[in-house]
């Protein structure tokens, strides 16, 4: 049927067939939303979806990349199967690396406690009653060497999820292949080291905007030249969704942040073509599966565009964007857990659906504390079910065409658009300063906060449904066992530390502290001084140090 | 309200914040990463009634009990120490017989927690519940 046909066959049956069953049937709900409270339509047809199919989906592996940035998707190569684990010490987190080897995942994700996070050293007396907690603690390369043992560096990809300490980690990792005799381009992974969204949403920082983001492009510079096989950032909107975002807002701060790395990097005299095909992204998979899936097209179709056009990319791969996705932590219940094994299938399907290159599931127990192993294991299961039993990776790109899919593609294209405008505005024509001024203002930090007050709101008033919380409720309390930290092991880690200091030659760490001061101030990149600095021992505290006291500290301005 | 360690997560402080507001309350929030010691200063600066604090970092077991001693401490004994976040049921346990109560998990209604403030203030101030 022709266009034309098609609306007039839409109105028809409305008229005929819809509105005399809605006379007698009334609907479950007035309205229907998604979890980011875009309303949703009884039925799609291609009348919805008037945009120009053909160019804005290409072919897979094509630009703009919409069905996926691979030829064949799935069929050569399924995603990283890539769980996040951390805890305790080196040596415990060693065993858990160890262990999901051998349950066939195919890359290591490292989890850090606060301390290491916000570049406290474990002896540090705002580090108490956190080291080890949340994930492992890392305070000098002897527990790099540790958390490594046995694991050679070019052998496996490793993620590390540490941002304003990112750069010490980074070092500590080029050490350690200089140590096992890697070459420094063979060795593969991610550092998360995405300051933009840490001042919106995960809080973690060291010191001020401005200089945090020019200690980002100082690991840009040196990924570029040194490490070509390792992506220097990880531009994530997981954060930014788990603080309360919209699907809408989760896509635009984080293509914003994307674009004001990469202006940030051309600043410094960095080609785009250099550093973009470095860059990867990190996404959320949230509730409503098709908005979601919609998301994950829409974020490759702007990227493309926004690459080629406005940056002046020449290079295909700085046009693909690339993604890591983790299932949403936020939506876990504490009430009836074994129901999360169930929620998180279905946002891995969504990511899955929506083409992601690596994901992280989340285990049923999180909602309380860090995963057991058994819960672990069921979170890895659930990938290779997908992966190997549901069919979904046997063509590429299975919704693509689907009206409604479409069209929330074209629905969250639309706003994730204007809000870059809007960004791109407030920073009069540069998207890098649009960011940098929000933070200031606390526009993103107040963006987010609304839309999750609203979302509660409609939690309590039952707009929104979540099994086991507000409907087909139990009697709580449900014991499920929970991870539990070795309490000894910040005493232990304390005593590593002091070891670490009494037995590392004291003029080579002044020596290597003053040399990485001295080049911060000299506006020079400090990567190289920090691989020095870690081959000597310094701590991630000590070298984080020389940061606060050169750009000061940071405190968030109050805005609540 | 306070944020204590180094714990980032600030949706749900930012969130029963704005609720317990909308109920009449009058609420203080310290923002992010401070001390027990800060966060109990505080709450003796402004004379509060309650104190609510937000963790998700795990390490609730040290701080927590830690905010409580440094509370009885300054005389603040007959202020209300309520806590939220990722707390196992069993440490739940230890932490109400010190004296902590709420340990509201997530899922909680911000309505729960507005009479559950309301109730505790009250037998608190030994007015009728």
């Amino acid at each position: 049927m022709a266009k034309a046909e098609v609306n007039a066959d839409k109105s028809r049956w409305e008229e005929e067939t819809l509105t005399p069953f809605l006379e007698k049937t009334k609907a479950r709900k007035e309205k229907f939303i998604t979890v980011s409270n875009e309303e949703i339509d009884c039925l799609y047809t291609s009348d919805d979806v008037e945009s120009d199919i053909a160019n804005d989906l290409g072919q897979p592996g094509e630009y703009p990349y919409t069905r996926g940035i691979h030829e064949t998707m799935y069929r050569s190569r399924l995603w990283t199967m890539r769980q996040f684990a951390g805890f305790g010490t080196a040596e415990e987190t060693n065993e858990r690396f160890h262990y999901l080897l051998k349950h066939g995942q195919m890359g290591l994700s490292t989890a850090f406690d606060m301390p290491t996070l916000m570049g406290y050293d474990s002896d540090h007396p705002m580090s108490m009653g956190e080291v080890g907690v949340e994930g492992v603690a890392v305070d000098t390369l002897k527990d790099m060497e540790t958390l490594f043992d046995g694991i050679k560096l070019d052998e496996v990809s490793t993620s590390f999820t540490i941002n304003p300490s990112a750069p010490v980690i980074y070092a500590m990792y080029v050490a350690l292949a200089d140590q096992q005799g890697v070459p420094r381009d063979k060795i593969r992974g991610t550092i998360q080291n995405d300051m933009m969204k840490e001042f919106m949403a995960q809080k973690e920082w060291v010191t001020h905007p401005r200089p945090s983001v020019d200690l980002v492009v100082d690991t840009f510079e040196f990924g570029v030249k040194e490490t070509p096989k390792f992506n220097v950032i990880s531009i994530s909107g997981y954060h930014i969704r788990e603080a309360g975002a919209t699907a809408v807002q989760e896509l635009a701060f984080t293509l914003a942040n994307g674009f004001a790395y990469v202006e940030a990097a051309v600043k410094r005299g960095l080609d785009v073509d250099d550093i973009a095909p470095q860059l990867s992204f990190f996404f959320n998979s949230h509730l409503s599966f098709f908005e979601e899936i919609g998301k994950f097209r829409a974020a490759r179709r702007i990227w493309a565009r926004m690459m080629k056009e406005r940056y002046g990319a020449k290079n295909e791969r700085s046009w693909k964007l690339r993604f890591h996705t983790q299932t949403a932590g936020v939506t876990l219940t504490e009430q009836q857990p074994m129901n999360n094994i169930v929620r998180v299938a279905l946002q891995a399907l969504a990511a899955v659906l929506g083409g992601t290159q690596s994901l992280h599931t989340n285990s049923y127990d999180e909602a309380l504390a860090l995963p057991t192993e058994e819960a672990v294991k069921i979170a890895l299961r659930t990938q290779q079910i997908i992966a190997h039993e549901s069919g979904v990776t046997d063509t590429v790109d299975p919704l693509g065409g689907s009206y409604f899919v479409e069209k929330m593609t074209n629905d969250v294209e639309a706003q994730t658009i204007d809000y870059i405008e809007q960004i791109d505005k407030m920073g009069e024509g540069s998207i890098l300063e649009g960011v940098l001024n929000g933070i200031d203002e606390g526009f993103f930090q107040r963006e987010l906060a609304k839309s999750a007050y609203e979302y509660q709101r409609q939690v309590e008033k039952h707009e929104q449904i979540i099994v086991g919380v507000n409907k087909h409720t139990e009697d709580d309390g449900q014991r499920i066992p929970t991870l539990k930290i070795h309490p000894d092991v910040e005493a232990r880690q304390v005593e590593r530390l002091s070891k670490v200091r009494a037995e590392r030659d004291g003029a080579a760490v002044e020596k290597a502290l003053a040399d990485i001061k001295a080049a911060t101030k000299r506006g020079e990149n400090t990567m190289p001084y920090m691989v020095e600095a870690v081959k000597a021992y310094v701590s991630v505290g000590e070298i984080m140090d020389v940061f606060r006291k050169v750009h000061g500290e940071y405190r968030e301005p109050s805005m609540v | 309200m306070a944020k204590v360690g180094l714990d980032g997560h600030d949706r749900g402080v930012k969130v029963v914040a704005q609720a317990l507001r909308d109920s009449g309350m009058e609420v203080i929030y310290t923002g992010l990463h401070n001390t027990p010691d800060q966060a109990v200063t505080a709450a003796l600066q402004e004379d509060v009634d309650v104190v609510g604090v937000s963790i998700l970092s795990g390490a609730h077991m040290t701080l927590l009990p830690k905010i409580r001693k440094l509370m009885d401490e300054k005389g603040l004994t007959d202020v209300l120490l309520m806590a939220g976040g990722t707390i196992p049921e069993e440490d739940k346990d230890e932490l109400r017989q010190q004296n902590i109560g709420g340990l509201f998990g997530p899922g909680t209604f911000t309505e729960d927690i507005v009479t559950y403030i309301n109730n505790e203030v009250d037998k608190l101030r030994g007015a009728p519940a």
